[in-house]
């Protein structure tokens, strides 16, 4: 548990002390901004504050999952990519605390430009009234669907020799996820039953959205991260056989 | 310290290393030569437990690679061909992160680092990003790393690789530092740095051991004891090739480029003949432009070891 403790605050460290995090996290929260202004507030007629919450996490899990996928991509390709995976895989570390502490670095970082968003929802109390649980349930459905589309991205970090080949592995296996709901549409029951519940957003993310938590939701996002990090564990260790 | 029997690893059908035997004492300072490509890096990343072996049974220090790797990696430090160094962190940092990873309590963190700091001239770059350092220093940062949490073991794979001939002056110079305290396993195709620094050498070739002693038993074992030497000579040269080899000791006198009106001898023997050539020569009625001790003799042994196919003298 050290060396996973050990190497999520060095990781997180380099997000804090490199450009990149800074950028992704700037330019999430600028679209985030101009869609809450544009899409959210915008229109003529005057809206409900809970309709206005459920479009901001609407909108805002759409850019957590984008920024999910560019997070992650260094996680472990970069440290392929310049060498330096060597000083981890001959110190007395486990498989498990790399990936763990990798996946927890970026999911803290993740959280912190989450939360910076806060504002947003807040500006509803200017002018209405808010349901500080609905935005309470809307920000965990964002962390856990970004934490799910982390753990992805670990997987596909894993897997890639580049960083640029992290982020098109993993933003593929993103938007498979998601659109696998697509096949529900045209299977019989029970196939598309299960093609629906497989989807990373169509069923699990509107309820968040709409203030209601659901427990299947939250375990499956839970176990989407469990079976990820699990396959990249897998991954890494197989990487000492060749 | 490191017990190879029978080592083998195949990369698909291609085998990196085969049927490799050989045993390091504890406290020895070993080095390890071989052409590019001859198996050095695999050996070396199977006794860092980086890589699984294919067959053979490898100890380090007692214990099985595959069976205990965790507990081999505490013993071991390891600098591999390219220092795995993170740009973004400083020096001192990256050090107290390297020193926690092997395992340092806490409270010796900072002796440790400050002490590995020390022994590799980094003193004055404790505050210093190592994105922003040269090569030279990235290469001591990496020394650094490896030797942070006192290993049993050191691994350090072309630790003078890129280095320009004063850094590998200074790196020969923190290599002979290290004699006493680790036992040390140096892999390079620098032969005077190996010859300089190490106990003891194993040669390899295209994934076998061709040879392995000290550099006299190595020249002794090719049939290379004695010295050899290196005449020029402005003059007549027919027929001092024979005349040469007449000399007592002298097993081969070779004829070699011959520019302009000088003529350049490789003159091998048992013992030192210099005085004898040069009388010779002199005698002889030519002008005798230079005389030497030829290439190192490590060069040769390695040349003769690494050429052709594996299985050679061993």
């Amino acid at each position: 548990m050290t060396a996973t403790w050990l190497i999520a605050r060095r990781e997180l460290g380099g997000y804090l002390r490199t450009m990149s995090g800074y950028v992704i996290a700037a330019v999430v929260l600028f679209v985030d901004g101009i869609l809450f202004n544009v899409r959210a507030l915008g229109g003529q007629q005057d809206r409900l504050s809970t309709e206005v919450l459920s479009e901001f996490f609407f909108n805002s899990s759409g850019l957590v999952m984008a920024a999910s996928v560019f997070l992650s991509m260094r996680l472990l390709a970069e440290e392929r990519q310049n060498g330096s995976m060597v000083l981890l895989s001959s110190s007395p570390v486990r498989e498990r605390d790399i990936i763990l502490g990798k996946f927890f670095s970026a999911f803290v970082f993740l959280t912190l430009m989450t939360l910076a968003g806060v504002f947003m929802p807040m500006l509803i109390l200017v002018n209405g009234k808010l349901s500080l649980g609905h935005v309470a349930v809307g920000y965990l459905g964002l962390l856990l669907l970004g934490g799910a589309t982390l753990a992805i991205g670990t997987l596909g970090s894993t897997l890639a020799r580049s960083q640029l080949l992290a982020a098109i592995i993993s933003g593929s296996m993103v938007v498979c996820m998601i659109v696998v709901w697509m096949l529900g549409t045209v299977t019989e029951r029970p196939l598309n039953d299960v093609f629906f519940a497989l989807a990373l957003w169509g069923r699990h993310f509107p309820p968040f959205q709409a203030g209601i938590i659901h427990l299947r939701d939250v375990v499956y996002y839970l176990a989407v991260m469990y079976f990820a990090l699990f396959v990249s564990i897998r991954v890494l260790e197989a990487r000492r056989w060749r | 310290m490191i017990e190879v029997d029978k080592l083998s690893k195949y990369f698909g059908e291609r085998a990196a290393i085969r049927d490799l035997s050989f045993s390091i004492a504890k406290g020895e300072v070993v080095g390890f030569l071989g052409l590019n490509g001859a198996g050095k890096t695999t050996t070396l990343r199977v006794l860092g437990c980086l890589l699984l072996p294919t067959s053979g049974a490898v100890r380090v220090d007692g214990l099985e690679v595959t069976q205990h790797p965790y507990e081999i990696r505490r013993r071991i430090g390891f600098l591999p061909d390219l220092p795995p160094l993170y740009p973004e962190m400083t020096v001192g940092s990256y050090l107290t992160f390297a020193a926690r990873l092997r395992q340092v309590p806490a409270r010796e963190t900072a002796a440790r680092v400050a002490e590995a700091e020390e022994k590799t001239a980094l003193r004055d770059m404790h505050t210093e990003v190592i994105g922003e350092l040269s090569h030279g220093y990235r290469q001591r940062v990496g020394l650094a790393q490896a030797i942070v949490h006192k290993p049993a073991l050191l691994i350090l794979d072309e630790p003078s690789a890129g280095l320009d001939p004063a850094q590998i002056v200074e790196m020969r110079n923190l290599l002979r530092g290290l004699h006493g305290e680790h036992t040390v396993l140096i892999s390079s195709h620098f032969l005077t740095e190996i010859s300089q620094t190490c106990d003891r050498l194993l040669v390899i070739h295209n994934g076998e051991l061709v040879g392995q002693g000290s550099e006299g038993e190595l020249a002794s074992a090719m049939g290379q004891g004695g010295s050899a030497i290196e005449v020029e000579i402005r003059g007549q040269a027919a027929g001092l090739a024979e005349r040469l080899t007449g000399i007592s000791t002298v097993t081969k006198a070779k004829q070699r480029a011959t520019t302009d009106d000088t003529t350049v001898f490789e003159i091998v023997a048992g013992a030192d003949v210099r005085a004898d050539v040069a009388r010779l020569l002199v005698g002889a009625g030519c002008d005798l432009l230079r005389l030497e001790r030829s290439e190192s003799r490590l060069e040769s042994i390695f040349m003769n070891l690494t050429q052709g196919p594996a299985g050679g003298p061993q």
